[in-house]
């Protein structure tokens, strides 16, 4: 299985991205921004970091850049989309995910490990999964994810909210929200779940010393569905 | 020709950082504020004399670019 990891001027996590996607067996190659094409591809990754310095809102400069064509019409097509973090936010700005991440609610950097619900298995991502929460990694200035009463109904009833911040036993309340995202909101799908937006940092879980391993859950899960 | 824009938060969209100017002030003894929304400003220069001509198209930016419209609004001055 190929994948792609698109870097932008600014993005942090590209590496460490691209760690575990061949640790787990994809072959990964490294894209850049101001290409125009993706070499052949069976996952695109927007890495998480801070494209062109967070300048005007996240992700909006990123999401104008020259390879995004190629990955919304990849995404139209139905090629699987990730994005992490900033991924996420760039995944909003060009419109293949609705609503928008705005500064967290009581404006701090938030660098810490969560808990996240899994929300449903009918997609790519986490169809077989074995857990039902993950451990993961969040480190964000802006993951409140907010979008109009419209949009949340359309998410919930098309199924489309993928993750949601909860504590180790799945309870989701305010307590467990890091960032004041609506609905506790931690990641979403497109309509047709190809594209996945998320904050945790699955690719931050992969080493059983260092960390957890509920990461390498996810991409080994992820490389299984895709075979 | 100079075109401004003024991006705000829609009303109801939280605004921590202008929470955190009006509680500021507050502590500064500026009581009588009871809110603070903060915004963006944009200066814009385009190549262009007609100055209907040249909002259209300063409009079609904002759309596009300088604002999201799930949470802002642009006003063109």
């Amino acid at each position: 299985m190929k994948s792609s990891v698109i870097i932008f001027p600014g993005s942090n996590c590209d590496r460490d991205m691209d760690v575990a996607l061949n640790k787990y067996g994809f072959k990964n190659q490294m894209v850049w921004h101001n290409d125009q094409f993706i070499p052949k591809s069976d996952l695109i990754v927007l890495p998480g970091g801070f494209s062109y310095g967070d300048y005007l809102r996240c992700g909006s400069i990123a999401s104008k850049s020259k390879i995004i064509k190629s990955v919304v019409d990849f995404a139209n097509s139905g090629g699987l989309v990730l994005g992490i973090c900033n991924g996420f936010q760039i995944l909003t700005e060009t419109g293949l995910l609705p609503g928008i991440l705005l500064q967290n609610k009581y404006l701090n950097f938030i660098c810490k490990n969560v808990f996240v619900k899994v929300k449903d298995k009918k997609n790519k991502y986490f169809k077989n999964l074995k857990k039902d929460i993950l451990e993961l990694h969040i480190a964000h200035n802006e993951g409140n994810f907010f979008c109009t009463q419209q949009e949340l109904k359309a998410l919930e009833d098309n199924n489309q909210i993928a993750i949601t911040y909860c504590d180790s036993d799945g309870l989701e309340n305010n307590e467990n929200n890091p960032n004041g995202a609506i609905k506790n909101i931690a990641g979403i799908f497109n309509k047709n779940k190809n594209v996945l937006g998320m904050m945790p940092h699955p690719e931050r879980m992969i080493d059983n010393y260092l960390s957890g391993e509920d990461g390498s859950l996810f991409f080994e899960n992820l490389l299984g569905n895709l075979r | 020709m100079k075109i401004k824009v003024i991006v705000t938060l829609k009303n109801g969209v939280l605004d921590p950082q202008g929470k955190a100017i009006q509680q500021t002030l507050n502590g500064m003894n500026f009581n009588s504020v009871t809110e603070v929304r903060q915004g963006k400003f944009f200066e814009i220069n385009v190549n262009e004399d007609n100055e209907t001509k040249a909002k259209l198209n300063v409009e079609e930016m904002c759309k596009k670019l300088l604002a999201n419209l799930v949470i802002e609004d642009y006003k063109i001055i």
